[in-house]
């Protein structure tokens, strides 16, 4: 028996992806496989851990608990398209990220992507969160590497480098 | 040395691919490859059992399924046993699984059948497919069952013992028969595990045009994997090249191998001709990976009136699980760490390394100290207690002196060398510490929240922690012709920050820029002499190297250059690439010095021109002379006659709740003494991180195996591993930086000192907090959920209330 594929058209980081896939195909998966944007990462595959974590219509969601076919119609945002467009081919650093390079807010990366999305979503409803509300915003997410305390720098960094450029 | 990056912040270079989503994980390689594989394994849901049958049948009418193997289609050396990669004379009855399972499973988690597919989902199908019949065999789960032995994990090893060893220096029983004071102290630590984010994964294609098999693999070890490659499938070693490409986390777990995959996916890559990948996926790496940490340890010391420990005597039990890839190094590293920056007049220790039917146990960061750390504070502690001394005081007692360095503890460290350690202040350290958590303060206020109706409390833990251990690292250091730098070391890197730590290394001693600076860790191409990232040893072992090599390419540019503009060696100096004669015009690129290292015959553009046999060297010499080689490079290897200790003291002050025995942490400081420090960021960075994992190691995680042992919290739902909702807010971090002098650099390893101290210190504070209220209440076992808190409280009689009034009036 063969397993039945679907035509699904997803909107990524303002391109669009024709992919076929089975109906059980993760969202996590399709990005990753069949859209080839390797930066989404998976943890564990249950939704606990966070690093597969994307913007869907700008709201962070677990893409590893989400159906690719569920997908079709969203505005989905992964770590590859956070950068900001200049005059240079790879883009500057979004706020997050550059705070994340500033504040050491990373070792071997792997979980960063998930806390950069989550983090970009904080900050558009929360631009000026407090140390105890910047903790609140990540608290979803695991990191074994670097103990946290350079991720909650980076999250108020990324909120005054937001301000900075605006 | 102008430009002295040395020793600070400078921001990490791979930060740039790793935040834009470019970072290369195993996972991520080969992804647009349509000829890609996918492996699944087929694990045993059974501890202990033996395979009557096994019905592959159903799985090959499975479309999209190219293979199905078990044990019976392996051969050769694939059907023998996998290495036991640390043999020791007293693991005399060592074992190791095969990459399936032969007749017999002995944990839950063990490889049975392996599938490869088109794509992951039907490789699951497929190994949901396969039947395999089992006669169930009873096991043996724990210390307490393995010591009971009887049952027998494997029918051959009576008593579960894979190794008995002991060690001593002085007579400790003697010792303690005439000593003032004894105390004896049972103390338990329970299994963890590594846990990276990222798991374990292999990719390997096969090049038929070449002939060659390439190899990518989350592993601590290229040269490792490519060395047990090479022999299990028969290839020459020329024939096999491993990268390690990034890797998200690795803690010691991926140090161990070859693992099962890391040989299946090869074969499988050969035998199909096309590229096969295997990633682990959470679950598996549960009940599949390695564990640690789990030890029963019986304590008994013999001390005099200010403290001193005049005998130490300590027995321990180590359960190394179904099998011993790794032989004793753990409990190796506990039964001499353990000894930490005291110097006990007579000490012994003998342990059991045993076997149970629960996953395999390998290093996990610390590797062994943690649970030595616990056993020599709990102890240190008790003393004070029973003398009614300051914990710092009796500490400062049993303090080698930093007069006393180089130390010999009379006792082999785990490399096979003696336990010598080479530099360290520890009374300094300490001193730091006490300032640093406030701990002549504490008292003042405990009373003050106890006013309040609050329970706090403070404990401290020191450590030693040999690191840097051999046997080597080497590094090759290349100057190119645009004056860029291209430096490669074998071992591999898990996040800590290499390529920019090596890179600083590399602008000093060479006097290039950094940015002119890439490093190059893990590729066998490119490096094929190598170890491996453990021990807290990459930046002593590597960084040294990598600093020899450099001297020696900067001793061939000063050489040529000299040369080049008529001057001295000694009046030049190489300043960002440049060579110049000091106090003169006259100067020459690195990258033009490397155009005249290589005498060339045919010109390829305006640099080389200059190189051509017509332009360049005496016509009455050979172009390049006797004892020279063509091109600038430097290749240099660094092997230490031993490991070189780093240390360090951790406080943490706890406050715990009267009611609910909820454990909050309310300051935690640590002093570090690991030499120079190269990146301080970097190693705090590291501190930071381990601390967090020491927390969720005292307070959170454990391997809940029930009776039949079955692993009931393999998911990250259940193993509760910290948010940042369970470290501490802030980490006071002060440096102490006495340098060893057993390399050019004077460093030690940083990697694993977080986590040493945090069952010894959260076990203090908590105990410290209860002790007024309950004051035979002690902390014996970690880690320590709240309700076993609240159960030892039921189980110690309090003091009464006028009693603890009057204490804190």
């Amino acid at each position: 028996m063969s397993e039945q594929l679907h035509d699904v058209r997803l909107h990524v980081n303002g391109s669009v992806h024709e992919v076929q896939v089975p109906a059980r195909r993760l969202l996590s998966d399709a990005l990753r496989h069949d859209c080839g944007l390797t930066g989404t990462h998976v943890g564990c595959e249950h939704g606990v851990c966070g690093a597969c974590t994307v913007l869907v219509d700008g709201s962070p969601v677990r893409s590893c608990l989400m159906f690719a076919v569920s997908a079709v119609d969203a505005e989905i945002t992964t770590v590859e398209g956070l950068t900001e467009a200049d005059d240079t081919p790879e883009g500057r650093l979004s706020p997050v990220q550059q705070a994340f390079s500033d504040c050491h807010g990373l070792q071997c990366g792997f979980c960063t992507p998930g806390f950069l999305t989550t983090i970009t979503a904080g900050l558009k409803e929360n631009p000026d969160p407090t140390e105890d509300e910047a903790r609140e915003m990540i608290a979803g997410n695991l990191c074994r590497c670097t103990g946290y305390q350079n991720i909650v720098k980076s999250v108020l960094r990324a909120a005054e480098i937001e301000q900075e450029r605006s | 040395m102008t430009t002295k990056l040395f020793g600070t912040k400078v921001p990490r270079v791979e930060d740039q691919r790793f935040l834009r989503g470019q970072g290369r994980y195993v996972d991520d390689l080969l992804t647009d490859d349509p000829r890609l594989l996918h492996a699944a394994v087929l694990r045993s849901p059974h501890a202990h059992a033996r395979i009557t049958d096994i019905d592959v049948a159903d799985v090959l009418d499975v479309e999209g399924v190219l293979a199905v193997w078990t044990y019976d289609d392996l051969v050769d050396a694939m059907a023998q046993p996998l290495p036991l990669l640390i043999p020791h004379p007293t693991l005399t009855h060592g074992r190791t699984q095969y990459a399936l399972a032969k007749d017999e499973v002995n944990y839950m988690g063990e490889a049975i059948a392996f599938v490869v597919a088109v794509d992951r989902y039907v490789a699951e199908d497929a190994v949901a497919r396969i039947r395999v019949s089992y006669d169930q065999l009873p096991p043996v789960v724990g210390i307490a069952a393995a010591r009971a032995a009887d049952r027998l994990v494997h029918d051959d090893v009576p008593g579960n013992v894979g190794a008995r060893m002991e060690q001593e220096n002085g007579d400790a029983r003697a010792a303690i028969a005439d000593a003032p004071h004894t105390l004896r102290l049972e103390l338990d630590v329970e299994r963890s595990a590594c846990t990276p984010m990222e798991g374990r994964g292999t990719v390997a294609r096969w090049d038929p045009d070449t002939s060659r098999l390439t190899v990518w693999s989350s592993t601590q070890t290229s040269t490792g994997v490519r060395g047990c490659v090479a022999a299990k499938l028969g290839l020459d070693l020329a024939k096999v090249d491993v990268i390690t490409p990034d890797v998200g986390g690795g803690f010691g777990v991926k140090i161990n191998h070859p693992w099962p995959e890391e040989l299946l996916v090869p074969l499988a890559a050969m035998t199909l001709g096309r590229p096969v990948k295997f990633t682990e996926d959470r679950r598996e790496h549960f009940i599949s990976s390695a564990h640690e940490r789990a030890q029963v340890h019986h304590v008994e010391v013999g001390f005099d009136d200010d403290g001193r420990v005049l005998g130490l005597n300590v027995e321990f039990w180590h359960d190394h699980g179904a099998y011993t890839p790794y032989g004793l190094i753990v409990p190796i590293i506990t039964s001499t760490q353990l000894l930490g920056p005291y110097k006990p007049a007579n000490y012994r220790v003998v342990f059991e390394s045993l076997y149970t039917n629960t996953v395999i146990v390998t290093p996990y960061r610390g590797a062994g100290r943690p649970q030595g750390c616990f056993v020599m504070e709990r102890t240190m502690d008790a003393i004070a207690a029973y003398l009614g001394k300051d914990r710092t005081e009796v500490r400062s007692t049993n303090f080698i002196q930093p007069d006393e360095f180089p130390y010999e503890h009379g006792l082999v460290f785990q490399d096979g060398r003696p336990l010598t350690y080479d530099s360290g202040d520890y009374p300094a350290s300490l001193e730091k510490l006490k300032t640093l958590v406030g701990w002549d303060e504490f008292e003042d206020f405990r009373a003050e929240m106890a006013a309040q109706g609050r329970r706090v409390g403070i404990g401290l833990a020191c450590y030693v922690e040999g690191t840097g251990v051999g046997p080597y690292e080497g590094a090759h250091v290349h100057i190119e012709t645009s004056g860029k730098v291209k430096v490669a070391t074998g071992l591999t890197t898990q996040g800590q920050g290499h390529q920019t730590a090596f890179a600083q290394i590399v602008a000093d001693t060479l006097g290039v820029r950094f940015e002119d600076v890439e490093i190059t860790t893990g590729d066998t191409r490119k490096m094929p002499y190598a170890v491996g990232t453990f021990a807290s040893r990459a930046a002593v072992m590597s960084g040294s190297a990598i600093h020899l090599a450099s001297l020696r390419a900067r001793e061939k540019a000063l050489r040529i250059a000299a040369e080049a503009l008529e001057a001295a060696e000694d009046d030049l100096e190489i300043v960002d690439g440049v060579v110049s004669v000091r106090g003169t015009d006259a100067s020459i690129d690195l990258g033009t010095v490397a155009v005249l290292s290589n005498p060339l015959r045919y010109a390829f553009d305006e640099a080389s021109k200059a190189a051509t046999q017509f332009s360049v060297g005496d016509p009455g010499k050979p172009p390049v002379a006797e004892d020279d080689e063509p091109g600038l490079e430097g290749k240099d290897f660094y092997s230490p006659e031993r490991s070189t200790f780093a240390n360090g003291m951790h406080a943490v002050i706890v406050e715990t709740d009267p009611d609910t025995a909820e454990i909050t942490i309310l300051k935690y400081a640590v002093v570090h003494d690991c030499g120079h420090l190269i990146n301080p960021m970097i190693v705090e960075g590291q501190i930071q991180g381990g601390v967090a994992q020491g927390v969720g190691g005292a307070l959170y995680e454990r391997m809940e195996y029930d009776e039949a042992g079955q692993l009931l919290n393999a998911s990250f739902m259940d193993f509760l591993m910290p948010y940042v909702t369970e470290v501490p807010t802030t980490i006071d971090i002060d440096h102490l930086e006495t340098p060893s002098p057993l390399n050019p650099l004077g460093i030690k390893g940083a990697g694993e000192a977080g986590v040493i101290p945090s069952a010894a210190v959260f076990a203090a504070a908590i105990e410290d907090a209860e002790r007024p209220y309950k004051p035979t209440l002690a902390i014996t076992a970690m880690p320590i959920s709240p309700s076993e808190l609240f159960d030892l409280r039921l189980a110690h009689a309090d003091v009464p209330a006028e009693a603890i009034a009057e204490e804190t009036r």
